[in-house]
């Protein structure tokens, strides 16, 4: 081994602090190396030169540039080398700069100790390190989206129109999420089904998307570029590629039912398609509540489907799908009602959430966008909001704010004053949080020009008295109590993570933080990446986002799967795991420590395996060996230990 | 002369030592007592290393690692606390004293918070006075 030092200045950065020729002398004399020289820039043309040719001209084995942080250069320079026909992973940089020089102004002696012996450390982890070239992956360039809200929605598209297949896994029967359910947008309002439909025929219509609706995820496995998906499509009892949504088996049924997609304010039948613009727009069984499932009769839809499409021998579908990225995009929930009695919600008919006043608004909904309350149809008065109702509230709810009820409550009160002119609507509000473009001027119209009442307070209790709703609050700007004897309650209940999304995250091997939402890698450089390369989250499912972010994020998703598949394999880190097979006695204890699932026993040769693409090369399993048979590529014991006695 | 304690510090690539090159880059001035070790996550610290630094002739051993449910590699920084945890109990029975091993989660944002460590390390390290095995392993 002949290694080469190369010692910067940085101009007076290190040079101003550090006394490098006495540097210089004291290495002249250490062990093996091949040649020892500084310059005034090592990162400049001509720095990056004298490495290259020394690196030639002393046929050096290995390089130590003792510089800035690796942070900082430590790439600039494994290229440098690799330039010069060295292997990149026989460079290694000592940092003298940033944790040397930088911290240690006042003390120049001491600080040249140190840099001295940052050096030889870094000399001596060279002298053990093994040439290595980066691993190859081969890359399967079809994605699956999980979740066919708008996020999922955008994401698919994204991809598809790049040219790559993807498929789209949607729970319900029909993609677009609460999205569909939503009548006006904030802060446009424009509504919501006519942004929102054309994406998801698009959906529905494009080549390179398969969408699986009313299916869910089984099982998943694989890695990054190889994952192998198993799709579950539940029974609808309707063959769809038979059925040509005519729509008679809905309207002959006899068998009435509440409607989840109207959030039971409205009935359907046993057989429905959820709402007319649904895509697929195909009718699903509810074989909770048919008649053949429940009384083994009836049969009607069966007679009189003109194509046949019924069959209630119709059993799930098992699909197997082989996909190089996975986005998902599970959306969310509202805070459950059972949890919010001291409003009334749960209790009072007329106290609802803001989803069922989305359903009361809409032009296709139950009251075809008349509002009228759910427990004798009048048209309210008087109607409370109370924003904050879970969210915000460590001890009832959630820490976390909800971020889009400032927002969606103020388009509800102006709606609300928009169809009843003469109504009043109040809002009790801890604070506005309108950040967002063209948010905060949305509230100011409220308030300012619409006649909604703000009152900044909380509500203390919520009950029925005489038809009326009464609502004790107290208005904290004016320090008084407050009594709104009103005709209807509307809650801004917390976004919580969809149910099963914990499940699901479990299945796919990511993590979530304490209330399910979905963990990304960075909370700021990498917010739709999850901690599993290849798997990248979008919309609500990571935590609750207006409109406008989950297209966002659904974008950045798409294009972090595109940069995934723009090439037919993935490089990967060669500084992983490997296990001496001589030595390894098959404890499974680093199966045990892995966090990436990269180890596996192999029971026929009792010893342990690494998974080189999985592992992360974060050097547990090293720790955790007893018989020394895992060794970190270029980081293993020997050098570690070599490294403390050249600091010592 | 005044004891000059030697400190061993093993940082984890992502948060610790990223939080170190921030204290630099800050100007904000520590002791130079401390020698740094890049490590890739603090649950690749061997205790063998803290021994091995120990007995060598480190008055302390510093662990650097990402805050509790912030570690790169998932868990790392957990596997190391509970590894110190039963090295803390040898160390005390050797005589070396588990006080001279510090364990501290330290982000990469967090670089006025490594100077402040490394200054209550060296200080703490003053007032125990070298490092016992020193003396025993080195006559």
């Amino acid at each position: 081994m002949k290694i080469g030092v190369f010692i910067c200045h940085c101009g007076l950065n290190i040079g101003g602090v550090v006394d490098i020729p006495k540097v210089l002398e004291a290495l002249s004399g250490y062990d093996s190396l091949g040649h020892v020289t500084d310059y005034r820039y090592m990162c400049s043309d001509p720095g990056q030169q004298l490495i290259k040719d020394a690196i030639r001209d002393k046929g050096l084995t290995g390089v130590v540039v003792a510089a800035c942080s690796p942070a900082m250069h430590e790439s600039t320079f494994r290229r440098t080398t690799e330039a010069a026909s060295l292997n990149p992973f026989r460079c290694e940089m000592a940092n003298i700069r940033e944790q040397c020089s930088w911290p240690h102004r006042g003390e120049p002696e001491k600080a040249t100790q140190k840099a001295l012996e940052i050096i030889k450390a870094s000399v001596e982890k060279v002298r053990k390190n093994q040439e290595l070239s980066p691993l190859s992956i081969p890359v399967t360039r079809q994605a699956l989206v999980i979740g066919g809200g708008i996020a999922g929605m955008q994401a698919a598209l994204d991809i598809a129109d790049a040219g790559y297949n993807v498929a789209l896994v949607e729970r319900l029967p029909y993609i677009g999420g609460h999205m569909a359910q939503l009548s006006e947008t904030f802060p446009t309002l424009d509504c919501s089904q006519c942004i929102l439909t054309p994406k998801s025929s698009e959906v529905g219509s494009h080549p390179n998307i398969d969408l699986f609706t009313n299916s869910e995820i089984h099982a998943i496995s694989g890695y990054v570029g190889n994952f192998d998906v198993v799709i579950r499509r539940k029974a609808a009892y309707v063959n769809w590629d038979v059925c040509n949504g005519c729509g008679l088996c809905m309207e002959k049924c006899p068998v009435k039912t509440d409607s989840d997609f109207e959030l039971r304010l409205a009935k359907t039948k046993a057989v429905s398609i959820a709402f007319p613009q649904a895509v697929p727009n195909r009718p699903v069984i509810n074989s909770e509540v048919c008649r053949h499932f429940t009384q083994g009769k009836c049969g009607v839809c069966e007679k009189v489907c003109p194509v046949g499409a019924i069959n209630f021998r119709q059993e799930d579908a098992i699909i197997d799908r082989k996909v190089g990225a996975v986005v998902v995009a599970t959306g969310y929930d509202l805070h459950p009602k059972t949890r919010v009695g001291e409003y009334g919600y749960g209790v009072a008919k007329d106290v609802i959430d803001g989803l069922e006043f989305e359903r009361l608004n809409s032009a296709s909904g139950p009251t075809q966008g008349e509002i009228r309350r759910p427990s004798d149809g009048k048209i309210p008065k008087e109607v409370v909001f109370i924003q904050c109702v879970g969210s915000r509230d460590q001890e009832n709810g959630y820490p976390y704010c909800s971020k889009i009820c400032c927002m969606y409550t103020a388009k509800h009160a102006r709606l609300y004053k928009h169809k009843v002119p003469d109504g009043q609507p109040y809002v009790f509000y801890m604070d506005i949080r309108a950040g967002g473009k063209g948010y905060e001027e949305f509230v100011q119209r409220a308030t300012e020009e619409e006649g909604v009442l703000y009152l900044r307070g909380r509500v203390s209790r919520v009950f029925e008295e005489d038809g009326k709703i009464v609502v004790f609050g107290v208005d904290t700007l004016s320090n008084k109590k407050v009594e709104i004897h009103a005709d209807m309650v509307v809650l801004a209940t917390a976004i919580v993570p969809a149910h099963g999304q914990t499940e699901l995250a479990r299945l796919l091997k990511i993590s979530t933080d304490e209330w399910g939402f979905l963990s990304e890698a960075h909370p700021k450089l990498r917010p739709v990446e999850s901690l599993t390369r290849g798997i990248y989250i979008a919309g609500c499912a990571q935590a609750p986002k207006d409109i406008p972010d989950s297209v966002t994020q659904a974008g950045s998703a798409a294009a972090k799967v595109l940069a995934l598949f723009s090439s037919d394999t993935l490089s990967h880190t060669p500084e992983v795991a490997v296990v001496d097979e001589e030595i390894c006695r098959g404890c499974g204890l680093c199966v045990e420590v892995c966090a990436y699932d990269a180890r596996t026993l192999d029971m026929r040769r009792n010893l342990a395996v690494v998974n080189e693409v999985l592992c992360e090369g974060c050097g547990a399993c090293q720790v955790a060996c007893p018989s020394g048979a895992t060794c970190q590529r270029n980081m293993d014991t020997a050098q570690v230990m070599s490294m403390i006695d050249a600091v010592i | 002369m005044d004891f000059e304690p030697r400190i061993v510090a093993f940082l984890c690539n992502w948060c610790t030592y990223t939080g170190a090159d921030l204290a630099g880059v800050s100007r904000i001035q520590y002791p130079s007592n401390i020698r740094p070790i890049r490590v890739m996550c603090s649950g690749s610290v061997d205790p063998m290393y803290i021994l091995k630094a120990l007995l060598d002739g480190a008055d302390g051993v510093l662990v650097g690692g990402c805050h509790q449910g912030d570690c790169h590699y998932v868990n790392g920084n957990y596997k190391a606390r509970r590894r110190l945890a039963v090295l803390r109990e040898v160390l005390d029975e050797l005589g070396i004293g588990s006080e001279r091993v510090w364990f501290k989660f330290i982000s990469a944002s967090e670089g006025a918070l490594f100077a402040e460590t490394v200054r209550e390390m060296v200080d703490s390290l003053k007032a125990l006075g070298p490092n016992p095995a020193k003396a025993v392993w080195f006559t």
